[in-house]
């Protein structure tokens, strides 16, 4: 089987505006191809787009605008994590050797139709992503004695580091309190809990082993993947205070890499809403079940960036089709030493975690510098 | 529409369960999702207990489970009582509202 490695990335910035999918696409590849100089359009295999946008044939439209004549072009769709689903399918095609160069690209734009499962009839008139974002935050809030200070220091957290990222949403900090204060959803939760939807778009660019030095120095590997798909229905979950999904993901990832959750320098984790961090990162084994919010105060009060450096969903924005391509970029930068202010020092070993649908389904990747 | 949607519609909670092997199937669908035998659609009690709750404003929601299967969110009419984990409701009414199904439930 090949190696494969992701050598290059590009990206736009996460906005409020209104931007057409087809630019949005566009406008992450040009990036990708500007920062790439030894990338040439018929380099590429294959052209995965990776979007909840209901337009059709968007990979053959973004190969035909940027000149690319791939053997393999298609869209991949599974809300939430559809960017890590695609990067795991341009994986897939280059370890199969149907390709070795894959070109991927997540976007959304602000008011994209993916944003609700229509189908999750059994939330009833509940379909709005708050009301299982409320009921996994009660749940963890009665099983291990959350509080609503906790949770606002997530928010606290990414925002603050979102601070240094140019491509983020929000580039406003907020104290603990201010949080606190932001406006009521539901009884469990505040504005400030949620991530939003914007426009945006991420690419990457994977190859395998046997082409990696033409396209860079600094390779950043895919060791290990790890995916679990349990339900459509959010009430399918058995425990409403954690991930089943992810942590069966986890284990899958953690065994293909031979690593443990010990090794991990830097993760991005997906939190949709303020309560996902916490449970990912105890569901991962980052740190023990019902620590999630001990551990991510000590990181704020110390600025330690080792979870969300790029300032997670909340701090960046979650277009959905990009976010999980985006949680690779900064993954990426981390272990090669490029991510400026947000460097962690000497990070070898990083992790992300994408999920969709209240973690009725959740992506797992091991990357390694 | 699927039988499930045509008896919502009159406000009425039928459940399909499997002829082969007596599961009761949720979400609602025409096969099994065990063993993919016919389903025969039956009514419900409509007596379920709470999972969890919340409140939005003044109207608590919930996510209730009804034979030991089945789970939906509903509104959670509240009158004397305080919801509770564990605390049984009832099914009131149920709609359909364009795409979207719409209960209501009511402590016991
Ligand atoms: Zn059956």
């Amino acid at each position: 089987m090949n190696k494969i490695a992701i050598v290059g990335y590009g990206t736009t910035k996460f906005s409020r505006e209104e931007i057409p999918v087809e630019s949005l696409l566009l406008n992450a590849t040009k990036s990708l191809f500007d920062q790439n100089p030894n990338l040439n359009q018929k380099d590429i295999d294959a052209v995965l787009v990776s979007t909840n946008d209901n337009t059709k044939y968007l990979s053959a439209i973004l190969s035909e605008l940027a000149g690319i004549q791939p053997k393999t072009a298609h869209t991949v769709e599974s809300l939430c994590n559809s960017g890590t689903n695609s990067v795991v399918s341009a994986y897939s095609y280059i370890a199969s050797g149907l390709a070795d160069v894959a070109l991927v690209v997540g976007a959304e734009r602000r008011n994209s139709p993916g944003q609700i499962l229509e189908w999750d009839n059994s939330r009833g008139e509940f379909k709005h992503p708050i009301f299982w974002g409320t009921i996994f935050t009660k749940a963890h809030k009665r099983k291990f004695g959350t509080t609503e200070e906790d949770l606002a220091t997530v928010s606290a957290k990414n925002h603050k580091y979102a601070h240094d990222n140019p491509n983020a949403y929000s580039n406003k900090i907020y104290s603990v309190e201010e949080l606190m204060n932001s406006k009521i959803l539901t009884d469990d939760l505040k504005v400030s809990d949620c991530s939003r939807p914007c426009s945006g778009a991420s690419a990457v660019l994977l190859v395998s082993d046997k082409v990696v030095k033409k396209y860079s120095d600094s390779p950043v590997w895919i060791n290990g993947i790890g995916q679990k798909t349990l339900s459509a229905s959010f009430t399918k979950n058995q425990d409403f205070s954690s991930m089943s999904s992810t942590r069966e993901a986890a284990k899958i990832a953690f065994d293909m890499s031979h690593l443990d959750p010990i090794d991990i320098d830097i993760a991005e984790i997906h939190d949709a809403f303020t309560v996902c961090e916490l449970m990912a990162i105890e569901d991962l084994g980052l740190v023990s079940k019902g620590n999630g919010a001990k551990f991510v105060k000590t990181l704020y009060e110390t600025e330690d960036r080792k979870i969300n450096p790029r300032g997670g969903l909340i701090g960046t924005g979650h277009p959905l089709g990009a976010t999980g391509v985006a949680q690779i970029i900064e993954t990426t930068q981390q272990l090669q030493g490029t991510a400026g202010k947000r460097q962690i020092e000497n990070a070898k070993v990083g992790l992300v975690h994408n999920m969709s649908a209240a973690a009725t389904s959740s992506t797992v990747l091991l990357l390694q510098s | 529409m699927s039988i499930f949607e045509v008896e919502l519609k009159k406000g009425k909670f039928v459940i399909p369960e499997c002829l082969t092997c007596k599961d009761v199937v949720w979400p609602p669908s025409d096969y099994c999702s065990l063993c993919f035998g016919k389903v025969n659609w039956r009514k419900s009690d409509g007596i379920g207990k709470i999972l969890e709750y919340s409140k939005k404003g003044n109207i608590f929601f919930c996510l209730a489970e009804f034979e030991k299967k089945i789970r939906i969110m509903g509104t959670l009419q509240v009158y004397s009582n305080q919801p509770e984990i564990g605390k049984k409701v009832k099914l009131d009414t149920c709609k359909v509202d364009g795409r979207n199904y719409n209960f209501t439930m009511t402590l016991v």
